[in-house]
């Protein structure tokens, strides 16, 4: 089978990919650079792609290695604050409507944030999400659980005061 | 194994709330990303489309010059899946590179310019057929030829329905003007864009 044009690809997983990013990294330019890095780096290697691969999970993969290097050199250039920044694009502003959900899941721990994003946001199973992570499926679903329940509390919660 | 759904009923309800994406912020970053990949090297073929007289044209350009023009009967997704396949896939609507080609088109469809001077990429023409369209552009603007007469320009006078073919197939449509090949008798004969699209450039450079 002969391969999509990449605009395409861009088309239909962009918008998944970009939630991805910002449920691990909270809405912020540095989901926005994982997500032009992600798909910088998958257009690179997309011609030696192989046809039948699963592209999302190919995708949610290399995201998944862009916004790692995103959080270390946030470490490296780490100003601690109490709150998280305001969303810092002018127009289409990130997460917009629901910025308190963003900033629940953004409070998760990583590893909750990130099985969250790649089953729930991104759909893939979590066989898939534990091959990207590392660990057992039974592991990364009970990290997407524990951190389903915390958001319930902190966010649902927060929304009936 | 078990398909039991992982979702506690809700969960992805809680979820769906952040499952809108919002339009500005996925144009700005498809934007940047095509300005990466052309700085990086890897943009193979950029393409947009442009409204004209004869409505809605593809362009898309390699590195090294203008490799396509389509007309929307050829079925621009058609079209891109195709330079998918014979090009590259890897390629994206990047207006960028091909801010020139539009202007010089406009100013062509406006009756401003009767001569493109752009890098022209030949790569999807072969043989005898990229022999005739480097013919064509010797039939200046507002005179015809027939396709005979291309032929003996091409050095094949026999080869007339070749030129035919090359012209039906010219993957440069306007640009590389095989709407100024007609059939000897006078009329119109074919045309990759239709014969309405033939008469209208035809009627543009007839126009002093």
């Amino acid at each position: 089978m002969r391969q999509h044009p990449f605009e395409t690809i861009v088309a239909e997983h962009g918008p998944a990919v970009l939630r991805v990013c910002r449920a691990v990294l909270g809405p912020t330019t540095a989901a926005e650079d994982a997500w032009s890095e992600t798909f910088l780096s998958a257009m690179q290697a997309y011609p030696t792609l192989r046809a039948d691969s699963n592209i999302e999970a190919w995708l949610v993969t290399i995201a998944h290695r862009k916004a790692i290097d995103q959080l270390r050199a946030e470490k490296r250039r780490a100003v601690p604050t109490e709150h998280l920044p305001e969303t810092p694009a002018k127009d289409g502003v990130p997460g917009e409507g629901e910025p308190e959900l963003w900033k629940a899941l953004h409070a998760l721990p990583l590893k909750q944030r990130q099985t969250i994003a790649y089953h729930y946001l991104a759909g893939l199973p979590y066989a898939e999400v534990a091959h990207v992570l590392g660990g057992s499926p039974q592991a990364a679903r009970r990290a997407a659980a524990d951190g389903i329940a915390k958001l319930r509390k902190s966010y649902l919660e927060g929304e009936d005061r | 194994m078990t398909t039991t759904p992982a979702t506690p009923a809700g969960d992805g309800e809680l979820l769906a709330r952040l499952t809108e994406t919002d339009q500005a912020t996925q144009e700005r970053l498809h934007a940047r990303l095509a300005a990466a990949a052309e700085r990086a090297g890897i943009l193979d073929v950029a393409y947009r489309t442009l409204d004209t007289p004869v409505g809605p044209l593809l362009l898309a350009a390699t590195e090294r010059g203008l490799v396509r023009v389509a007309y929307a009967r050829e079925d621009h997704d058609k079209v891109l899946q195709q330079l998918a396949g014979s090009l590259s896939p890897r390629l994206l609507r990047a207006p960028a590179r091909l801010e020139n080609a539009t202007r010089q088109i406009e100013e062509y469809f406006t009756g401003r310019r009767n001569l493109f001077d752009l890098p022209l990429d030949l790569c999807l023409a072969h043989g005898f057929r990229r022999t005739v369209l480097t013919h064509l552009s010797e039939i200046g603007y507002g005179a015809t030829a027939s396709y005979a007469a291309v032929a003996a320009a091409a050095g094949s006078p026999k080869a007339v329905r070749a030129v035919g073919t090359a012209c039906a197939t010219n993957p440069l449509p306007v640009i590389v003007p095989c709407h100024r090949v007609v059939r000897s008798d006078g009329t119109l004969g074919q045309y990759v864009g239709g014969t309405d699209a033939k008469k209208v450039l035809l009627a543009l450079e007839a126009t002093p």
